[in-house]
């Protein structure tokens, strides 16, 4: 690559001797000059050309000279970087040049070796400052785009549970520090019954955002014209294989749960299966229905299985953020650190349990990084 | 995560081994583009040294089974671990990708 330099200094014999002494440099296209006679001219080309790199310049010169020059560059151009040029010995200017920015200095008579080398270590630095520039661009639109995927994720979850006389629900997220792509929802359905789900997205930041919204939206159309989980599922399916080339996937279980007979008939598409807790504390791991996660093979056709839900009992769902939750000894929690959890401390109800879930998570992983979200929903029947 | 490859005629072995997630997924991707070719009839990954699978993962599988199956070739598993067994199956995957319990018969199956 060519860099350019702008040379500026009222002696007119320096053109024609840069020219000459820098000239296998110049031929062999590393550099490139330009020239300016003082300040005011040198800040007109600056702001004329911004694929000026770097700058050498004189100290006394009519009408600007190079220390007001050294002021004034970081205002046209912050990037640049100057080299000043000074009489032998003038140690109060170059204290004067350093102070106000210049990189470095050369002094008079200007020895051609020098300069060159002086050039280059200033043009490294520049290559290394602009590398530096172009990762923290980098970082803070990674991080912007993912705020907005966390915004979107965060934006679809119920904040309002629907419950009965006999029945109440509670759900929580707790996100990643990189975004995941956990949801859940929880929606109304004709006479009394109530639909849930709980998904996760097989990847991460705004594409993984976008296949959430639009599986949540789709599981939502769904659930409230189709009455059989299975039935739901194979239609979600259907729907996002039409269109699905990245091969991103959701699990999901969706459930539909029926107060007046206390029957939960659910279906699972990849995802884990139901944990059922009854009011002892002793737990149940229910079957998989055979599911593949969505989004993977159209045309599937989604089995579910239901079981009786007695007073007393809770259902807790739950992503793999619960079940690969890992400690510091890099191992894996398990459904078992739940199961534990409920054997020594019985659930007292929707909320109780959810919130207990995932502080067992939490108390499990420590100060170990978090790679999943976490999410957490439960019905307990009264 | 590294990736090593034999080629045994049109068929190719690849082992993985260690955590493959979000964070080397990509990297899984570009290393099972890298041996694969045009007149390759097989892939069989052997994950027996494999530790965990995310489901970052399992999407770099599917894409690799689509990108063969395009290509009129097959993709096997073979050898793995109870937990990674378990992913498998409850994700689905083992719907759609077959999982053998050696190379042998994973090299069996595809020539058969």
């Amino acid at each position: 690559m060519t860099y350019k330099i702008l040379v500026v200094d009222d002696e007119p014999d320096l053109e024609p001797l840069v020219l000459q002494r820098m000239r296998r440099h110049i031929r062999r296209g590393r550099y490139e000059f330009v020239f300016a006679h003082n300040g005011i001219e040198a800040l007109e080309e600056l702001q004329a050309d911004p694929g000026i790199d770097m700058v050498v310049s004189d100290i006394n010169m009519p009408r600007m000279d190079g220390l007001t020059l050294l002021e004034q560059i970081p205002n046209v151009s912050p990037d640049i970087r100057a080299i000043i040029v000074s009489a032998y010995g003038d140690m109060e200017n170059i204290r004067t040049a350093m102070n106000r920015g210049a990189f470095d200095f050369v002094t008079k008579p200007v020895d051609f070796d020098d300069l060159q080398f002086t050039i280059d270590r200033t043009l490294e630095h520049i290559e290394q400052w602009r590398e530096a520039l172009s990762t923290r661009d980098k970082l803070v639109a990674l991080q912007n785009e993912l705020d907005v995927a966390s915004k979107m994720q965060q934006s679809i979850l119920p904040t309002a549970f629907p419950s009965g006389p006999s029945y109440k629900i509670f759900g929580t997220m707790h996100p990643a520090k990189d975004v995941g792509g956990d949801f859940f929802d929880v929606v109304r359905l004709a006479d009394e019954k109530v639909g849930l789900a709980i998904a996760d997205v097989s990847d991460k930041g705004v594409p993984a955002a976008l296949f959430m919204m639009s599986s949540r939206t789709l599981l939502k159309g769904s659930a409230i014209g189709t009455e059989a989980p299975g039935d739901v599922l194979t239609e979600v399916n259907n729907l996002l294989n039409e269109d699905e080339t990245t091969g991103m996937f959701v699990t999901m279980l969706y459930a539909v749960y029926d107060p007046a007979t206390g029957v939960f008939t659910y279906a699972s598409g990849g995802h884990d299966p139901p944990l059922v807790v009854r009011a002892d504390g002793s737990s149940e791991l229910k079957p998989l229905t055979g599911g593949i996660a969505l989004g993977v093979l159209g045309g599937f056709e989604y089995r579910q299985d239901s079981f009786q839900l007695e007073p007393g009992d809770t259902v807790c769902l739950y992503t793999d953020g619960v079940t690969e939750a890992t400690n510091q000894q890099g191992e894996l929690m398990g459904i078992e650190g739940i199961q534990e959890l409920f054997a020594s401390a019985p659930p007292k109800g929707a909320e109780q349990s959810c919130m207990g879930m995932l502080n067992r998570v939490l108390e499990y992983t420590g100060e170990a990084p978090q790679h999943d979200d976490i999410t957490c929903l439960t019905l307990h029947r009264d | 995560m590294a990736i090593s490859a034999e080629r045994e005629g049109g068929t190719v072995v690849a082992k993985a081994d260690g955590r493959i997630d979000g964070s080397n997924a990509s990297e899984f991707q570009a290393d099972l583009q890298a041996v694969i070719e045009d007149s390759d009839q097989a892939l069989i990954l052997d994950f027996e040294s494999v530790s965990y699978i995310s489901s970052a993962g399992l999407r770099v599988l599917l894409l690799t089974a689509k990108t063969l199956e395009g290509n009129g070739a097959k993709l096997a598993l073979c050898s793995l671990s109870e937990p990674i067994r378990e992913v498998f199956r409850i994700s689905g995957f083992d719907n759609i990708i077959p999982i053998h319990d050696s190379q042998a018969e994973a090299a069996a199956a595809i020539s058969g």
